[in-house]
């Protein structure tokens, strides 16, 4: 008893010392961020940059760029998001139910972007991204269509769990054999069942579009990212400013993901 | 006949935008302007320049990968003693999940910020003597480059590498203990082998992350392109010399070569991974 309690406390510094010397390697580029946008002419601090920065009259006037990028950012993320729903879970559950043989495929291709760096799919997006701008026009927001090819990965993986945790099979044999139509199954039987494995897909999603820059900015598109690092070369600490800004708006969605998680894993005891 | 019409949107989608792309590289780096079959582009992957950016692009993945892994594996364990699901495990997982996926921009932005030649730090430094102004490491793919990596490694290196170190079961420990076994030994003959796949695996894994990388280099640079990526990117924006279109594609060809050997070595060792840890 006393050897692990010895071990215990030693863990215990052993923890603090890693964790306190990790986190200040990651906090002082941050405090760094913090400290360029408070600088004022003369020396001393001001908090000028930021009450710019949130006066949308004021950037609405003066930095249009990051009127539009954020825009398109907010359109990219909703359509990204929906397209990948509407797209992978009525397939993953339909895979599931009527040709579990396909399984293997699907977690292929949904894998595949892994091994295709984003600036790769860039050189073969280019002609297929000619034809968008052909039928649909110039818009920033067909970026989406790649944009849930990059979380495709992630989404398949946090849906598959999702979808391992219940009995798709017995759930909508339940529901068919009740009278139900495939629409009502996959919306008011599956989806609900899976609800926190939809939200951490489509956190997901969410963070990785407001932080993409390569494709937007290569195919010459408006974007959060393209428009902050635009921004840079004329009023670097404004741009500094809205970088940190959305990098802790990304770190918020990803901390209230960690809470769905947690609520998912403290079901499963009597789902089982 | 039925049950395949479900599935017929997402294989319409993904072959529009996965399959078709990546063919486009794969058949575009054999052939010229003139969409005739040539094998000049792969040649031409030979120039200096684009061996150097190759080379240099190698030798910072590898570098990070490796610094990243290491200390990485460290702040995973060390977090893995913490109280699951405490303040702190969420926390740093949220934490490094930023980090690790929201790079780019904000990364380039914000070393310009602490180590620029107006950053807080060279400010600081300066006054106690040390000139951190004097040069433009910062912006070396060999000296500043492998700093802002590493930032983004380590965090992604605690994501991969967490759900391994939460394997280890306590009574492993306890068994070793009681058997006379200390600190030391345990790490030796139970903890390290069984951990030693995923690490490898995990190494891997951040080579690729930063092999394909972007724009974290693309804002920090901002003239010449001294890495791979930033090499495609050029062969993209600016007007490339007449019958060289499809050097793009070779090169892409050739990191897409590259990251696939890699994966799927990890793809094996991940398998073997699973014996033991499989939770």
């Amino acid at each position: 008893m006393r050897l692990r309690a010895v071990r215990r406390r030693r863990q215990t510094l052993f923890r603090w010392v890693v964790v306190g010397l990790t986190g200040l390697f990651f906090a002082l580029p941050l405090l760094g961020m913090a400290e360029f946008t408070t600088r004022a002419p003369g020396g001393g601090r001001t908090l000028q940059t930021w009450a710019t920065l949130f006066n949308v009259t004021a950037v609405d006037a003066d930095y249009p760029e990051l009127r539009t990028g954020l825009l398109a950012s907010a359109g990219l993320v909703l359509l990204t998001v929906a397209i990948m729903l509407v797209m992978l879970v009525p397939t993953m559950t339909w895979v599931r139910l009527r040709m579990p043989g396909m399984r293997r495929t699907i977690e292929f291709i949904c894998l595949l972007p892994l091994t295709i760096p984003a600036i790769v799919l860039v050189v073969g997006l280019a002609p297929v991204y000619a034809w968008v701008a052909y039928f649909l026009g110039e818009s920033s927001l067909w970026l989406a269509f790649a944009y849930v090819v990059l979380v495709l990965p992630y989404a398949y993986r946090a849906l598959d769990a999702g979808l391992s945790a219940i009995d798709v099979v017995t759930l909508a044999e339940a529901a068919r054999s009740l009278g139900a139509g495939w629409p009502t199954v996959m919306w008011r039987v599956i989806l609900p069942n899976v609800r926190t494995a939809v939200l951490s897909a489509s956190f997901l999603s969410v963070a990785l579009v407001l932080g993409e820059f390569t494709i937007a900015n290569l195919f010459s598109r408006d974007n959060l990212q393209v428009a902050i690092n635009l921004l840079g070369k004329r009023d670097s600490s404004l741009a500094t400013a809205a970088a940190l800004t959305a990098l802790i708006l990304a770190f918020v969605v990803l901390f209230a993901l960690s809470f769905v998680g947690a609520g998912r894993r403290s079901h499963q005891p009597d789902e089982n | 006949m039925g049950a395949l019409l479900g599935v017929l949107p997402f294989f319409a989608y993904t072959t529009i935008f996965l399959l078709v792309p990546t063919l486009v590289v794969v058949v575009g780096a054999f052939l010229d302007g003139n969409s005739r079959p040539t094998l000049a582009n792969l040649s031409a992957l030979s120039q200096p320049q684009i061996v150097s950016a190759f080379s240099r692009s190698v030798l910072l993945s590898a570098v990070t990968a490796v610094l990243g892994a290491v200390f990485g594996a460290l702040l995973a364990y060390a977090v893995s003693t913490a109280r699951e699901g405490g303040t702190l495990r969420r926390m740093m997982t949220s934490l490094c999940g930023v980090l690790a996926q929201f790079g780019g921009v904000t990364l380039a932005f914000a070393f310009v910020a602490t180590v620029g030649f107006q950053g807080f730090l060279t400010l600081w430094l300066q006054k106690a003597g040390i000139d951190l102004a004097g040069s433009t490491w910062l912006y070396e793919p060999d000296k500043g480059l492998m700093l802002v990596y590493t930032y983004f490694q380590i965090p992604l290196m605690l994501i991969v590498f967490l759900p391994a170190v939460e394997g280890l079961r306590p009574q492993w420990r306890e068994a070793a203990e009681s058997l006379g076994g200390s600190t030391w030994d345990y790490w030796r003959h139970v903890g390290g082998p069984i951990l030693a796949p995923s690490f490898i695996g995990a190494t891997l894994l951040l080579f690729t992350n930063a092999f394909s990388a972007y724009a974290t280099a693309a804002a920090l640079i901002s003239s010449g392109s001294p890495i791979i990526p930033l090499q495609i990117g050029g062969t993209l924006s600016s007007e490339v010399i007449l019958g060289q279109e499809n050097i793009g594609k070779a090169m892409a060809l050739g990191m897409v070569a590259v990251v696939a050997v890699v994966m799927t070595l990890y793809a094996v060792l991940e398998r073997r991974t699973t014996r033991w840890l499989g939770r």
